[in-house]
């Protein structure tokens, strides 16, 4: 006699202990088997990009900010990067290595909070998140030496930075980089070789190399699975071709793997920082831009390898004081579009992992 | 192997008490009560203040500390909360059901203390079954989980309730397995007995059976690494989502007096129950069954959570081959080696565990995990 | 799936949050003991100075919300007076362009982050309530000159020794 089954369809909602954010995923299962997933999301929609056309490019940048929350000072350095170029304004030197120097200790921020997630969504009771949020505080105690906020910086402005940094910022900085290994080996040594987490996360959620490059994934979801491109080799910005570093790149494409990579770009940033800490020289940290900038008409694409992926800007300027339109291109967005394929076939419990494994943002997503 | 003395002397002269102290049947049997719900209420009570002062410890800030001087009256802060919480029941749900459900899991539990002795002879029964009792009681409140899970009305407690009784239910056979590995090296199944015979205390006799008997606890318990059914971060809170105010905090008290319940069986089995040097019996207990409490938290605060399907194929194909492995080694030992010196035999039976462990994780394969659609 | 290293990995795991139990908890007890905040913390305040105010207005087209309401008449030496100066805090991002923004250094960021208020009436910030006085410490945001007397941010990378 057989038994009548039916699969029931299960809304793991917006308000949800562990999606990364408001998003809800409405998953049909047959048991614990997920058979079809369908993503809906919206509910963080603010209308940045439509607001911006009412704003002045500097303006502009605090709704910058507000974007990927997590990694502020890449989001700002993207769109001042985007405007630089449209208008051909000069950055000084001091300040091209102040902003690497921002970027990389925002990449580190992020990063720990990307694994940290991940780890307390594959049940490990918040210890490892909990190291690892004190390791982001030591780096927002910095920024906040810096520019006053912990959160949403606004810090870059268009033609170098805001503010010079103050006399205890290198000694502070420099103690946290010799720091910094010891402290990744020790979640190394907390969670890389546990088996429990070998066997939840290898295998599981694979992104095949092919899918990776259709769907233009980028960041370390597009390194996890096999596709050495990294932006700042691939098309260098900033002074990035004076430092020398790896670009860590997985082999399967599965959730360990990028819970790998960003491990190992967590030291690779800890060198660059050390690198530009050296070469860093004296001199102004911001060019003379008019208040009421008018580009000349045109239209740019400024891109940057954000901690989430390539975060791009596209903007269309008719010589007003406001940008005519003000595209964003979302890394967590596109990365998200191969979700569905990812999760069929797998359990529940899986599907959370590698859903926090992709490691979005909903404020990018949704903008 | 029970007639060598070395030294690990029974203690003091209140080591051993009359069996029916104070005096009478009903007497004895009501003054016993008495102790053991004290005893239980209390020690859940400074548990789930160690508890949560420890995780602190362990994630390198300070646990809650603002309730009393160093939190101490936390967990009576929690209880008066829970007590002061609406009943909610659910309109669909099978109401009967429902409110029965913390009744049938918790009672279990407290009858598992009435064969646990405390000190030489200070229990409430000295069954001559005492091991049985304990397994055959403590499988009665997988029913209680189950009636939460039905009587809920709710899709996310229902699938709770189905992964924790298969669970449950796998994870019993190798800790049954592991416990006969004790009674043949004691002779007996009553709990007197096998702490009177622990010269030496057991763990090392049979560190293996105290392997596969504490992971199989733990999974008996829900405890991390094995806690899908109170999975934080997947379902909200597994079979006992609907629940809130007194009937919540059954369970909660449920879940701690388990722990309470698992410690001091390892305890009496493994560790050599009330037996110790100098200090009075009863403190050395106490010791125990707080230092097996912060081995239990300890790995509840580092270790990730695995997957029900995962889990139940180390209980099927890891722990359950293994125990019956550690039986019949412990079976030979028994009948051909009864008169050697000890220390030999722990030797060889440390090295044959480690063996085992190294040869059984080679050939151990778990299942791929994905289905196609 | 196999148990490639027999079970080490979760024994090295549990050797390191041993290892954590003996450190010193970085916790801070919040309202008994407060951390020193940056020099040029973007606070929760505008303090703004009428003497050097001339009512040019460079704040409030800078403002990105528009939070900033002047009103200005002109008097008989032919300044102008500033009628109303107001700032709607629930609107106000703290962005810290009015401060840079001004001319003759008139407009300071507060030094305080604990000014919640129990009404959204409240949050607007009138002109009297907004002027400089000894009871309001001005951040050294975009002022170099007051950032020197503040004191120093306690880091938690000096606070948190790890013994090596």
């Amino acid at each position: 006699m057989a038994i009548k089954t039916e699969p029931f369809v299960l809304n793991i909602g917006p308000a949800h202990p562990s999606t990364h954010g408001v998003f809800r995923m409405r998953t049909t299962l047959d048991g614990e088997v997920v058979l079809d997933m369908e993503p809906v999301f919206g509910y963080l929609h603010r209308g940045i990009e439509k607001l911006a056309e009412t704003r002045t490019y500097t303006q502009n940048i605090p709704f910058t900010d507000r974007l990927d929350y997590l990694a502020s000072m890449s989001n700002n350095l993207a769109y001042v990067m985007a405007v630089e170029k449209l208008a051909g304004i000069p950055v000084p030197e001091r300040a091209e290595y102040l902003r690497v120097i921002m970027a990389e200790l925002q990449r580190l921020a992020s990063h720990l909070i990307a694994v940290g997630a991940f780890l307390n969504d594959c049940g490990a009771f918040m210890t490892p998140i909990l190291y690892m949020i004190r390791e982001r505080e030591k780096i927002l105690d910095l920024f906040e030496m810096v520019c006053g906020q912990r959160l949403t910086y606004n810090y870059m402005r268009i033609g170098g930075v805001s503010h010079d940094i103050p006399e205890e910022f290198l000694p502070a900085l420099g103690r946290f980089v010799k720091e910094m290994p010891g402290f990744i080996d020790e979640y190394d040594q907390l969670l890389a070789e546990n088996e429990i987490l070998l066997v939840r996360s290898k295998g599981v959620g694979i992104l095949p190399k092919e899918l990776a490059i259709n769907i233009s994934a980028s960041g370390p979801v597009l390194r996890a699975s096999g596709v050495k491109r990294d932006i700042r080799k691939v098309d260098p910005y900033s002074v990035y071709e004076r430092f020398e570093f790896d670009i860590p790149t997985g082999s399967v494409g599965d959730c360990y793997d990028r819970y790998w990579v960003r491990m190992q770009e967590m030291r690779q940033s800890t060198r660059i920082i050390k690198q530009a800490l050296e070469q860093l020289s004296s001199g102004e940290v911001q060019s003379q831009v008019p208040q009421r900038l008018h580009p000349p008409v045109g239209e740019v694409y400024g891109h940057i390898e954000a901690p989430k992926g390539e975060l791009g800007f596209y903007l269309v300027s008719d010589n007003s004081i406001a940008p005519y339109r003000f595209h964003i291109r979302a890394p967590s967005l596109i990365n998200l579009t191969a979700l569905r394929d990812m999760i069929i076939g797998w359990k529940l419990a899986d599907a959370i992992i590698i859903f926090g494994s992709i490691d979005i943002c909903m404020g990018e997503v949704d903008r | 192997m029970t007639t060598v003395e070395t030294g690990f002397n029974s203690g003091s002269s209140l080591a051993s008490l009359p069996p029916d102290w104070p005096g009478g049947y009903w007497l004895h049997w009501g003054v016993f009560v008495i102790i053991i719900l004290a005893f239980v209420f209390l020690t859940v009570l400074i548990f789930i203040w160690l508890e949560r002062r420890l995780i602190g410890r362990f994630q390198v800030r300070l646990g809650p500390n603002r309730a009393g001087p160093f939190g101490i009256l936390q967990p009576i802060a929690d209880a008066i909360k829970i007590l002061l919480k609406e009943d909610i029941v659910p309109a669909k749900g099978d109401k009967l059901v429902f409110w029965l459900a913390p009744v049938v899991a918790f009672v279990p539990v407290l009858l598992i203390f009435a064969v646990i002795p405390f000190q030489g002879g200070a229990l409430l029964a000295d069954l001559n079954i005492g091991i049985l009792y304990i397994v055959a009681v403590s499988s009665v409140s997988v029913i209680g989980i189950f009636m939460a899970g039905w009587g809920s009305n709710n899709k996310y407690s229902l699938i709770g309730a189905m992964r924790t009784i298969a669970q449950v239910i796998s994870y019993e056979i190798p800790m049954g397995l592991a416990i006969i590995g004790v009674v043949l090296i004691a002779g007996s199944l009553s709990l007197t007995d096998i702490v009177a015979a622990q010269n030496i205390p057991f763990i090392l006799f049979q560190p293996l059976g105290f392997l596969i008997f504490f992971i199989a606890a733990l999974a008996e318990i829900n405890r991390t690494p094995f806690d899908v059914m109170e999975a934080d971060s997947e379902l909200v809170a597994g079979f006992h989502t609907e629940y809130s105010g007194m009937k919540f905090g059954l369970f909660y008290l449920m879940e701690y007096a388990e722990v309470l319940a698992i410690s001091a069986i390892v305890t009496t089995l493994f560790l050599g129950g009330w037996r110790g040097p100098v200090l009075p019996p009863v403190l050395w207990f106490l010791i125990k069954v707080f230092a097996m409490f912060f081995i239990i938290v300890w790995v509840r605060s580092t270790i990730p959570r695995v997957r029900i399907d995962q889990i139940m194929g180390f209980a099927w194909k890891f722990l359950l081959p293994l125990a019956l492995i550690n039986m019949f080694i412990t079976g030979l030992e028994v009948i051909l080696l009864p008169e050697v010196l000890p220390w030999p035999i722990i030797f060889l039976n440390l090295a044959i565990a480690a063996g085992l462990v190294v040869l059984w994780s080679k050939f151990f394969r778990l299942g791929g995990g994905r289905v196609e659609v | 799936m196999k148990f490639e290293r027999f079970g080490l990995g979760i024994l090295k795991g549990l050797a390191l949050t041993l290892k954590h139990l003996f450190r010193r908890p970085i916790t801070t007890q919040y309202p008994e003991e407060r951390l020193t905040v940056s020099r040029r913390i973007r606070g929760n305040e505008l303090i703004w100075s009428e003497e050097k105010c001339t009512g040019c207005a460079t704040c409030a087209k800078s403002c990105p919300q528009g939070a900033i309401e002047i009103v200005t008449s002109i008097s008989e030496d032919n300044r102008y007076i500033v009628e109303k100066f107001e700032v709607d805090f629930g609107y106000c991002i703290f962005c810290g362009f009015c401060v840079e923004a001004c001319p003759y250094e008139a407009l300071f960021l507060g030094y305080d982050y604990e000014r919640s208020k129990y009404r959204r009436q409240d949050l607007v910030g009138a002109k009297e309530d907004l002027l400089v006085s000894d009871q309001k410490q001005a951040s050294g945001y975009g002022h170099p000159e007051v950032e020197t007397t503040l004191p120093r941010q306690t880091l938690l990378v000096e606070r948190d020794k790890v013994r090596k």
